[in-house]
């Protein structure tokens, strides 16, 4: 067990940090360091813009996507050098939220099912940030139980027939590409009729429509399609595998957004340390201590887990379904961090205006789109069943739709005609 | 880096799991607790033909020298099965406290012997129902003998010595006192497997470990470095807790169906899952800073300590929640772990204690 860096580590820190200091964009330094999770701060310069503009100049140089093999626009990095990159990167990682999804959780399912000619045209953009990805997978019908999906895929000649419709497809309004399931087969078990595919997201008939979020943003959409065609050399795994492919991405994305999660621990440290009660300085007071410890705790806990699912990676280990527990955990703290900072802060702790506010607001930002962590990647309940029935072997929940044709399941207007 | 234990450090805690797993069942544990023996004193000789008590200690002095990585992983066996022997005290504490501050002479006299487990020591700190402080103490020091009462002292009718933390004219001190014809009586607590002691000291005879004065500073050093330990202990039971809640949620069946299918219970023991995950990760890194005496040791000790306490309590509770009436009973073994998880939870001072030393620890905050 060694916690420190090897030589051969420090080295590769120490060019990963002279980079990162002659390159990086230290005019967004301060803004950045004010986002809240969810949100990123360019002052007064485009978001999406500036996000290119790193993402190119890391890519570059060598330094996107870096645990990518070189021919797919990575640096063909260990996982260890990848952790050591992202410690080094630090506020400016703020800039990847933009290409989280296609980094994240496309990019490993296209390693894994397209083929090399489409990993070649694709990845290496995807790394340099010049095409952004989508995820469409959920549904009106279909979130939690997303094999519940209906958007209808008919094979025609060399091509799919796409109709149907996603939701809460984050960033599809800026996305080049997105990746797509879709039930190919009504007449099979729900989770046997599945299909996935790629596709470009100009193609004709597809209709993308912002959502606006309770937190006032709208980083999701509804996404319609109305016979929207896709070639058959866009289909990744067999027709019918739907499912498995699926689960590539959602194993990648409970790692990508549980890696490194935010969980609000600096900045509730932050306001513990400057604020005054009315009982004396914030930090002596023994209930907002007890918390504190807790949280710091928590969050130490999660940063610990996630080094040691790194030490198992490098051994070549396939990351499992423990790591649930990094997005289960940093969701619900979240929250609680801002309802108790805001809380200590009184009525004047809800003030919203960043010109007001501590912070710029992050806190209250914070306080308003923590809920969505708890629900995005998969809610607090079904990471909970994952846990208890993929990592502790219990038997699974009684199901209404075992055994019986998609097209046979109970829905909601069957409840109501009963 | 690398955030993992060794393979060498593996195959000793498989060898001990071996060990303990058929010489330390629970029925053992409970022999202990019905008061059929102080301790598992064939267990405790068991441990020392393995050379385990002197793990951590050097070669020089009769031990091992393999340092607290293979330890912690001891520890986390002892935990899981309950032990019923004097490690805790003896090898987390009195022999840490020997190792740190004892001279030359007293490491000599000492090591060697805690080493072989042919002494057991223990820490003598708390007075009763009030936790101890450098200004509340009542048992003092005279030159060189100790008068006054300690209670609770862990494993004080086993004990051959005890270190005492006393008041003194230098402020607090800490004390070698010899057991052996002072008055130690039996004490009843919520674990009874723990051979706890009031120990009533009459002028006994006691020399200084370390400084005088330094008494209370010495005792923070040494509950640091044992919470390390005391967490892996804690990993152990709590992870022993979990597996059994979840084995009898497999096999028991209500309104036709297994228990472990009803979301509540899953969703419990999810999180109790998690608490041992986070608890089991934030030891590692303790165990990590104790073996290469890192700067943020007590950071990190504090942390893996409240995790441990968190993970144990809360997976010992709902493991007799997920028994049913059958996890109320004295036959069943739920209440063992309980009942040790509570002990674990107060032998250094209790939860709120270490969330004060974990946040005095916290380096400041970067606003
Ligand atoms: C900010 C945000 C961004 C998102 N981005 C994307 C994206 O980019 N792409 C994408 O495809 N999706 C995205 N989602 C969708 C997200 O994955 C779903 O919202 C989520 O999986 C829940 O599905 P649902 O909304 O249909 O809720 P439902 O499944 O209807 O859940 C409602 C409630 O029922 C509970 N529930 C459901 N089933 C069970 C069960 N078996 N046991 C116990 N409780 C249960 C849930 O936990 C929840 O509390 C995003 C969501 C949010 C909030």
């Amino acid at each position: 067990m060694d916690f420190t860096d090897t030589p051969a580590e420090t080295e590769f820190r120490q060019t990963a940090r002279a980079w990162i200091q002659d390159n990086a964009p230290t005019y967004l330094a301060a803004p950045l360091s004010g986002s809240g999770f969810g949100s990123t701060r360019t002052g007064d310069f485009d978001p999406i813009a500036e996000a290119k503009k790193w993402q190119k100049t890391k890519a570059e140089a060598g330094w996107a996507c870096i645990q990518w093999p070189k021919e797919y626009g990575g640096r063909g990095a260990t996982p260890i050098e990848s952790v050591i990159w992202s410690q080094e990167e630090g506020v400016y990682s703020k800039l990847s939220g933009t290409f989280i999804i296609g980094q994240g959780m496309c990019a490993p399912t296209m390693m894994a099912y397209a083929s090399e000619e489409a990993k070649l045209r694709y990845l290496p953009k995807l790394a340099s940030g010049e095409e952004i990805w989508c995820q469409l997978f959920s549904e009106p019908h279909g979130g939690s139980d997303l094999a519940g999906l209906r958007t209808k895929a008919i094979k025609d000649g060399d091509t799919w027939v796409i109709n149907g419709q996603k939701i809460w497809t984050s960033g599809a309004q800026h996305s080049d590409y997105g990746i797509l399931i879709t039930r190919t087969d009504p007449d099979v078990a729900k989770h046997r009729g599945l299909t996935m595919f790629f596709l470009d997201m100009k193609s004709e008939g597809v209709d993308i429509r912002p959502i606006k979020q309770a937190n006032g943003d709208s980083g999701f959409n509804e996404v319609f399609f109305d016979n929207v065609r896709i070639p058959d050399a866009q289909r990744l795994g067999e027709v019918g595998d739907g499912w498995k492919v699926a689960l590539t991405t959602l194993m990648n994305e409970r790692l990508a957004i549980g890696g490194s999660i935010a969980t609000g621990f600096p900045e509730i440290q932050a306001l513990v340390s400057e604020l005054v009660l009315a009982s004396g300085p914030a930090s002596g007071d023994q209930a907002v201590r007890s918390k504190l410890a807790d949280w710091y705790a928590k969050s130490a806990g999660l940063k610990n887990t996630g080094a040691r699912a790194i030490s198992a990676l490098s051994k070549g280990e396939i990351p499992g379904p423990e790591n649930s527990i990094g997005k289960l955990v940093a969701g619900g703290m979240m929250q609680d961090i801002a309802k108790f900072a805001v809380d200590l802060q009184g009525l004047g702790g809800l003030v919203t205006d960043p010109a007001i506010a501590r912070s710029q607001a992050q806190i209250q930002a914070m306080l308003m789109r923590s809920p969505a962590v708890r629900i995005e990647g998969g809610t607090d309940q079904i990471l909970r069943n994952i846990i208890a029935e993929r990592v502790l072997g219990l038997p699974e929940d009684m199901r209404a739709d075992k055994g019986i044709a998609f097209s046979q399941i109970p829905t909601s207007q069957d409840a109501g005609a009963g | 880096m690398n955030f993992d234990f060794s393979s060498e450090d593996r195959m000793i805690q498989e060898q001990v799991r071996r060990f303990l797993s058929e010489q330390s069942p629970l029925s053992r544990h409970r022999s202990v607790m019905e008061g059929q023996s102080l301790q598992a004193s064939e267990v405790w000789r068991g441990l020392a033909d393995l050379g385990l008590q002197g793990t951590a200690i050097p070669e020089a002095y009769g031990g091992v020298g393999a340092g607290y990585l293979p330890l912690c992983l001891v520890a986390q066996e002892l935990g899981g099965v309950l032990a019923a022997v004097p490690f805790s005290s003896s090898v987390y504490l009195a022999t840490e406290a020997i190792t740190c501050f004892g001279s030359t002479e007293q490491k000599e006299r000492y090591l060697p012997k805690l080493a072989s487990g042919e002494w057991v020591g223990t820490l003598a700190v708390s007075e009763g129902p009030q936790a101890p402080s450098p200004t509340n103490l009542t048992v003092t020091r005279s030159g060189n003998t100790v008068s006054g009462k300690k209670l609770v002292v862990p494993h004080g009718l086993v004990a051959d010595f005890a270190i005492v933390l006393v008041a003194s004219d230098a402020g607090t001190d800490l004390v070698l006192a010899g057991l052996e014809g002072v008055e130690c009586s039996a004490v009843e607590i919520v674990d009874p497997t723990i051979a706890a002691a009031t120990i009533d000291f009459a002028q006994t005879h006691c020399e200084s470990l370390g400084e005088p004065g330094d008494g209370w500073a010495m005792l923070e050093t040494v509950q640091h470095r044992a919470a390390v330990l005391y967490a892996f202990e804690q990993i152990g039971g709590a992870e022993q807790a979990l597996n059994m809640a979840v084995a009898y949620a497999k096999e028991r069946f209500a309104f036709g169906r297994p228990i472990g299918s009803f979301q509540s219970l899953k969703h419990m023991m999810a999180d109790m899952y998690v608490a041992l995950k986070l608890a089991e990760s934030n030891a590692y890194y303790a165990a990590w800073a104790l073996q290469n005496h890192a700067s943020d040791l007590h950071l990190a000790a504090a942390t893996a300590r409240v995790s441990a306490t968190q993970a144990f309590q809360l997976c010992a509770r709902d493991n007799i929640q997920v028994h049913g009436g059958m996890g109320f009973t004295w036959a069943f073994d739920c209440h063992l772990f309980y009942r040790r998880s509570n002990y674990l939870a107060l032998a250094l001072g209790g939860l709120n204690e270490w969330e004060n030393k974990l946040v005095d620890a916290l380096p400041s905050a970067v606003a």
